[in-house]
Formats: C-alpha cells, sequence, structure tokens
C-alpha cells in the first residue's frame, strides 16, 4: 500500500517538475479565451470568436447527438435483425447471420472511414444532387431534408397531443382494472394509438395546418434552405448504428433463446395466439437477459463515437481534445476534462440501464 | 390404393417405402423454410431481389470486371471499370512490412515464424516436447523485441517508428493480449480481495478504464504520459502505446474474469480451504482453472475487440495497415480508390477474427466436460 502511494507521489513528483522546466502552469484560465477556429456542425450558437468553454460545449452536443441518435437506430436494427436471426425462414436468417458475422468482424473505424469514403466520392456534387421525390438530396456535401416551420396555433396541436397522451394512459389504467375485475379486455393497443394519433391530427386540421415545410430549394452554386446533415455525421452515425446493431442481434437472439421451450408450451396451451406469446410471455423475460448487455453496447457505442476525428466530424475529442489542446498547449488539462465527460458519460448511460434493470427485473417473493 | 393390391405381400414382408414427398424431401423443406406463411413468402422474396440486386453487381466489382496488373489508376481504367487491385498488389510489402528497411524484413519474416511456433504450444495441448516449447513461448515476447528492434548482436538498428503495416498490428494485438491476461486475472482477484483499499483502487482503475475511449488514452500516451517519468527521461511512442493497449485490455479482461469467478459454487472456495490450501495455492489449483474456462468465449471476445482495435493507432500518426491504406490514396498516380483499400482491409480482418472466434467455439468445446 505504502508502495502504491510512493508511486503516486512519485509520479505527480514528476510532473510538477516537468511542467516547471517548460514553463507551464497548471490552470482552466484559457478555458474563457476565444477559442478562434470554426467547427462545421453546432447546434448551438457558435461563432470562432467564442471561448474555448463554448467550444468544448459544442463538442459535448455533438458527441450526444450522435450517440444518441445512434444508439436508437442500433437497437432498432439489432432486434430486428435478431428476430430475423431466430425466424424459420432459411434464407433470411443466413443473410442476416453473414451481414452480423462480417460486420461484427471488421473493425469499426474502417467501416465509418468505408461509408464516409463511399459518401464523398460516390455521391454527386450538390449541384447533380440526387434528389428523392424533391425533398430529400443526396450530394457529396450533405444530406438535405426539409425542416418543419412551426407557425403560430401550432402549440394547440402540442396541446391536444399531450392530452391525447394522458387520456390514452388512463384508458389503459381502466381497461387493465376492467381485465382484471371482469376478464372484459378492451383492443387497448388500437384505441391508444387512434387517440395520440386522432386527436392531434383533428385539431391540426382545425386550427387551420399550422406547420409548413421549409423545402430546400437548387441554389445558384449550392442547395440552399431545410435541413443540412453533413456526411461526417452521417458516416459516423450510420456505421457506429451499423456496427453496434450487429452485436446487439446476437445480443437479442441469445435473450430469446434463453427462455426456456416450455414457456411457449405453456403460452400455447393457455390458448394465446403466437403474436401475442411473443409480446406477452417471451420478450418481457427475455428483457432481462438482454438489458444488461445492452447497456454495455451502449457505452461502448457512445466510446465509439471519438473515432469521429478520423473524418473531421466535431466531437469532444476533436474540438477540446485536438484543436483546443493544439492551440493552447495545455495537454494535462484538456486531457483531464476530456476524461471527465466521457466518465460522465458512461456514468449517466450505466446509471440510466441499471434503473431501467431493476424496473423490469423478477421480482422474487 | 386400389383393393387387390392390399394382400400383395405377405404379413411382415411389405417393404419400407420412403415417406412421402410432402412431409421429406427437397419440395417440402422449401415450402417449409421458405414459403411457410404469406410473411414468410413476402420475407423470401424481398431477400431474393436484395440479393439479385447486391450479388451480381459485387461479384462483377470484385472479380469480373476487375483489373489485376497496371502500374497507375489510368492503367486500370483502361482494362476494366471494376476494382482496381493492382493499387493493392504493388503495395503489398509497404501494407505488410510499413516501412521497415526492405534488407531487413527477413527480420520480421523469423519474427513471424517463430510466434507460430510460440503460439502452438499453448493453443494445442497435443504439440511434442509441450513443457519446453511454453519455455520458448514465455522467453519470446524477449526474442521478438530484440529481433525486431536489433542494435545488439550485430543487427542493424531499427527505430520503431519505421514499424508499420500489419507487422504493426500484429505487435500491438499480441503484446496486448499477452500482458493483459495476467494483469486481468490480478485485477479481477483484487476485486475480490477483503482488503478495502485493495478493493478500491482495483474497483476504481477497472470503471475508469472501461468509462473512457481507447483513442483518448492513446492520447494521453502521446501527449501526457511523457509528464509522469522523470525529466530527462525519453521514452518510446510504440512502448508508451503497448503500455496504454495493455493497461485498456485488462481492464476489460478483469471484468470478464471476474464473471467467470462469480460463476465458481462458494463451496469451492470452502473445499479448497478445508485441504488447508494457502490463498494462492487454492486460487492456482482450483478456483482459477475452473473461472478461466467459464470465461473463455469473453476471453476472446476482448481478444477480437483489441485486436480490431489496433487500428485506432492512425489518430496518433502511427501507419497500422489501415493508416497505409488511407495514406498510400494520397499518391495522385492511385487517387480515389478508397473503396478497394477499405474492402482489402475489411477482408483481412474479417478473415482474422473470424478465425479466432472459430478456435474459441473449438476451444470450448474440448473443455467442455459437464454433460
Amino acid at each position: 500500500m505504502a508502495l502504491l502511494f510512493a508511486f503516486f507521489a512519485y509520479i505527480i513528483n514528476n510532473a510538477v517538475l516537468n511542467l516547471q522546466a517548460l514553463g507551464k502552469t497548471f490552470s482552466f484560465d484559457f478555458l474563457q479565451e476565444p477559442a478562434s477556429y470554426d467547427i462545421n456542425q453546432t447546434l448551438i450558437e457558435y461563432t470562432s470568436r467564442s471561448s474555448h468553454a463554448r467550444a468544448m460545449l459544442v463538442g459535448i452536443l455533438n458527441t450526444a447527438l450522435v450517440a444518441f441518435c445512434g444508439v436508437i437506430l442500433a437497437t432498432v436494427l439489432g432486434f430486428i435483425l435478431g428476430v430475423i436471426r431466430l425466424s424459420n425462414n432459411w434464407l433470411a436468417s443466413r443473410i442476416v447471420y453473414v451481414f452480423i458475422e462480417f460486420t461484427r468482424n471488421v473493425p469499426v473505424l474502417l467501416h465509418i472511414l468505408l461509408i464516409h469514403g463511399i459518401m464523398v466520392h460516390f455521391l454527386p456534387l450538390p449541384k447533380q444532387a440526387i434528389s428523392v421525390g424533391d425533398a430529400l438530396f443526396l450530394s457529396n456535401r450533405g444530406v438535405y431534408a426539409p425542416r418543419p416551420e412551426f407557425l403560430d396555433g401550432f402549440g394547440f396541436t402540442v396541446a391536444a397531443f399531450g392530452i391525447a397522451v394522458i387520456a390514452a394512459l388512463v384508458f389503459r389504467r381502466w381497461a387493465k382494472k376492467v381485465q382484471e375485475d371482469t376478464g372484459k379486455i378492451y383492443p387497448v393497443f388500437l384505441i391508444c394509438t387512434g387517440v395520440i394519433i386522432g386527436l392531434p391530427l383533428i385539431v391540426f386540421l382545425i386550427s387551420g395546418s399550422p406547420l409548413v415545410w421549409e423545402m430546400p430549394k437548387m441554389g445558384r452554386f449550392n442547395l440552399q434552405g431545410g435541413v443540412m446533415m453533413l456526411p461526417e455525421f452521417l458516416a459516423l452515425w450510420l456505421a457506429l448504428s451499423f456496427y453496434t446493431s450487429a452485436f446487439i442481434a446476437e445480443i437479442v437472439r441469445s435473450g430469446i433463446m434463453a427462455i426456456n421451450k416450455g414457456q411457449w408450451e405453456a403460452a400455447g396451451a393457455l390458448g394465446i395466439r403466437r403474436n401475442r406469446v411473443l409480446q406477452l410471455v417471451i420478450i418481457p423475460q427475455a428483457l432481462r437477459v438482454i438489458i444488461p448487455p445492452l447497456a454495455s453496447q451502449y457505452l461502448n457505442l457512445t466510446k465509439n463515437s471519438s473515432l469521429a476525428i478520423a473524418i473531421g466530424y466535431m466531437d469532444i475529442v476533436a474540438t477540446i481534445g485536438g484543436i483546443t489542446l493544439m492551440q493552447t498547449g495545455k495537454e494535462m488539462e484538456t486531457m483531464i476534462i476530456v476524461l471527465l465527460i466521457y466518465l460522465s458519460f458512461s456514468l449517466v448511460i450505466s446509471a440510466f440501464m441499471n434503473w431501467y434493470n431493476k424496473r423490469i427485473a423478477l421480482v422474487e417473493r | 390404393m386400389t383393393p387387390g393390391l392390399v394382400n400383395a405381400y405377405e404379413p411382415g414382408e411389405h417393404p419400407d417405402w420412403p415417406a412421402p414427398s410432402s412431409v421429406k424431401g427437397p419440395m417440402h423443406w422449401i415450402k417449409t423454410n421458405l414459403f411457410g406463411s404469406v410473411t414468410n413468402t413476402l420475407l423470401t422474396l424481398l431477400t431474393i431481389y436484395l440479393l439479385y440486386k447486391i450479388i451480381p453487381a459485387m461479384v462483377d466489382w470484385m472479380f469480373i470486371d476487375a483489373a489485376y496488373t497496371g502500374t497507375s489508376r489510368k492503367d486500370c481504367e483502361a482494362q476494366a471499370s471494376g476494382a482496381c487491385w493492382a493499387f493493392i498488389g504493388t503495395r503489398l510489402q509497404l501494407f505488410i512490412y510499413g516501412f521497415y528497411p526492405e534488407a531487413e524484413r527477413w527480420r520480421v519474416n523469423l519474427t513471424a515464424v517463430l510466434l507460430v511456433v510460440a503460439l502452438a504450444p499453448v493453443l494445442y495441448d497435443n504439440v511434442p516436447h509441450r513443457g519446453k516449447a511454453l519455455i520458448f513461448t514465455v522467453l519470446y515476447p524477449l526474442i521478438a523485441g530484440v529481433l525486431l528492434v536489433g542494435g545488439i548482436f550485430g543487427l542493424e538498428y531499427v527505430a520503431t517508428d519505421q514499424f508499420g503495416g500489419l507487422m504493426l498490428n500484429v505487435i500491438i494485438g499480441v503484446t496486448g493480449i499477452a500482458f493483459s491476461l495476467p494483469i486481468g486475472i490480478c485485477l479481477a482477484l483484487g476485486r475480490q480481495s477483503h482488503l478495502p483499499v485493495l478493493r478500491i483502487v482495483c474497483v476504481a482503475f477497472i470503471e475508469f478504464i472501461r468509462g473512457v475511449p481507447l483513442i483518448t488514452l492513446l492520447f494521453v500516451a502521446a501527449v501526457m504520459l511523457s509528464y509522469f517519468v522523470p525529466p530527462g527521461t525519453n521514452f518510446d511512442l510504440l512502448v508508451r502505446m503497448l503500455i496504454m493497449v495493455t493497461l485498456f485490455a485488462s481492464g476489460y479482461m478483469a471484468e470478464v474474469i471476474r464473471g467467470g469467478l462469480q460463476a465458481i459454487p462458494k463451496g469451492q472456495y470452502e473445499a479448497a480451504d478445508s485441504m488447508g490450501l494457502k490463498y494462492w495455492q487454492s486460487m492456482r489449483l482450483i478456483i482459477l482453472p475452473q473461472a478461466l474456462k467459464i470465461a473463455i468465449p469473453g476471453i476472446v471476445n476482448t481478444f477480437i475487440a483489441l485486436y480490431k482495435d489496433t487500428t485506432l493507432v492512425i489518430v496518433i500518426g502511427r501507419l497500422d495497415i489501415l493508416g497505409i491504406g488511407r495514406s498510400s490514396l494520397a499518391d495522385s498516380k492511385w487517387q480515389g480508390l478508397s473503396t478497394e483499400v477499405y474492402v482489402f482491409v475489411a477482408i483481412f480482418f474479417f478473415i482474422s477474427c473470424f478465425l479466432m472466434s472459430r478456435y474459441s467455439l473449438y476451444l470450448e468445446k474440448k473443455l467442455h466436460t459437464g454433460h
């Protein structure tokens, strides 16, 4: 133990001596200085006159954005692939097997570079952008999509949506009570979906459709208007999602296979239809097996998003750990900040997944 | 069946006829496995359509319409409109050895051959003279280091920044794998220890390593680690990278092994205690052999992940096989061939990682002693 403390004291002493020798001080004052570099994708207001701290915040948001989108796409794709892998359609399950094996045995960095390369080299210039229904434009500078613009009165639709959700929840609780008391089953899912979609739609139409889509248009040199997604963001998002979905598919498969065959047979013996068996009996049990490894895949995806630096997506490593570090020469401070930010990302995700895991865990009596 | 045929056979003489084609045979197989229900049929048709769209185009690009010879991209384009494999062919040496001096490349080859010799007794247990061979395996890292770097025994000194290509991937991968296993075991045991300080240090280390991405650790190795050594000392970037990669892998290894340790019933620990074994004896003889066996799939997965992660060294400016490919694209003669390079590297990684995962399946089967 004493050895360990001696070791720490020794390396800290070394660091102090080295910093002194280089004439550097250990302080975080540089965060207030102007960053004087541009960032190609900013979710908040940012100019090159903004401070390093602001640049750091932009980086954090960019990392969070790609991680969030990636987690959602990877989960959806992973569940679909995992279920197809188990289906009794031989051809589809083989194809998915090949996809999974190929995807997870190739480094994620290669996926990112490959997809980015394809986007930059094979998509046309913005001038000849491929248009999908005159709404979506694919070009090597990015993908342009229509942007929603909310006019006055859209608030009514939002309010109607909120009321519909609450009404659906109340109805669900009431239907469950009725089912427990009398055994009468209402088509809860259909009615809830109907209410949640229908009510806001009616209000939307009555209040005079207060929503306009701003379409991207072909300008003189470039596409203008709409939302532009950078090829860097798209490549990173798609590559991380594909890569992680292959792992999630295997997790889902093993989770479903871990459920005893007797559960299928028991549910069948009770007369539950096959597609309801999956929903009512198998998935709730499989989730318990699936959630813990799924959480670590989410963590991996978030950490892998740091590879953004290889294609120039400005995430946290590229902003504060890259350009800021180069400009200010504050290796120690910037690296400590980056490490702490990733640690807190990891802690937040694992705290959330632990909470969810506890909620669905088997309550043993 | 006609009534006249019913008594055509003596009792007990009726031949065994094959099952009707509606329950057996290829037609039945196709019917149940591909067109069992409406959704199934739709799925099959969709898959066939996708295959029809993708496979011919891919085969065409990769093989039929590909150019295998030539000295520039123009040559390739003159021959065929598909892939330009001549690019990979002319640079194969670079892909394998990086910038290692040409006259000294026999040393890399020798190291690779010796690696196979060193690995054989670890991977298969029916190797002749296994005991002696294992001593060689233990000494191997030292021999490999001397061979590759040189500077003594009349071998010419080769600076480590000339290492590159596939060679660099293998060096980092093998070092990480070899050293992370023992460190991981120590960390896992430390995490289960009764000494609170030791436990806290191990937990903090493991959680820290697992909480940050490898590339930030590589950045730390590149820009920050030199602050923590005595002033004036300067140690090699490759060594710093190897240390970081090893520490990174051991954090993950520790968790995998902890899983194995937790799967061992308490009775095994108690039985070892009641035999009068000391802590290390009981670990070495009873607990670890069982725990490691359970942890094999996880250990191999960690190895595969580490091996794939060796490509990340390009973010701190070292050119591994992927980095070499990427930097070759800057050559004006060959510009715009990124797909070829990435496909080549992807196939290479796929083959090596797939073989590793197959080996893990083989090992699991071999060690499966249950019923």
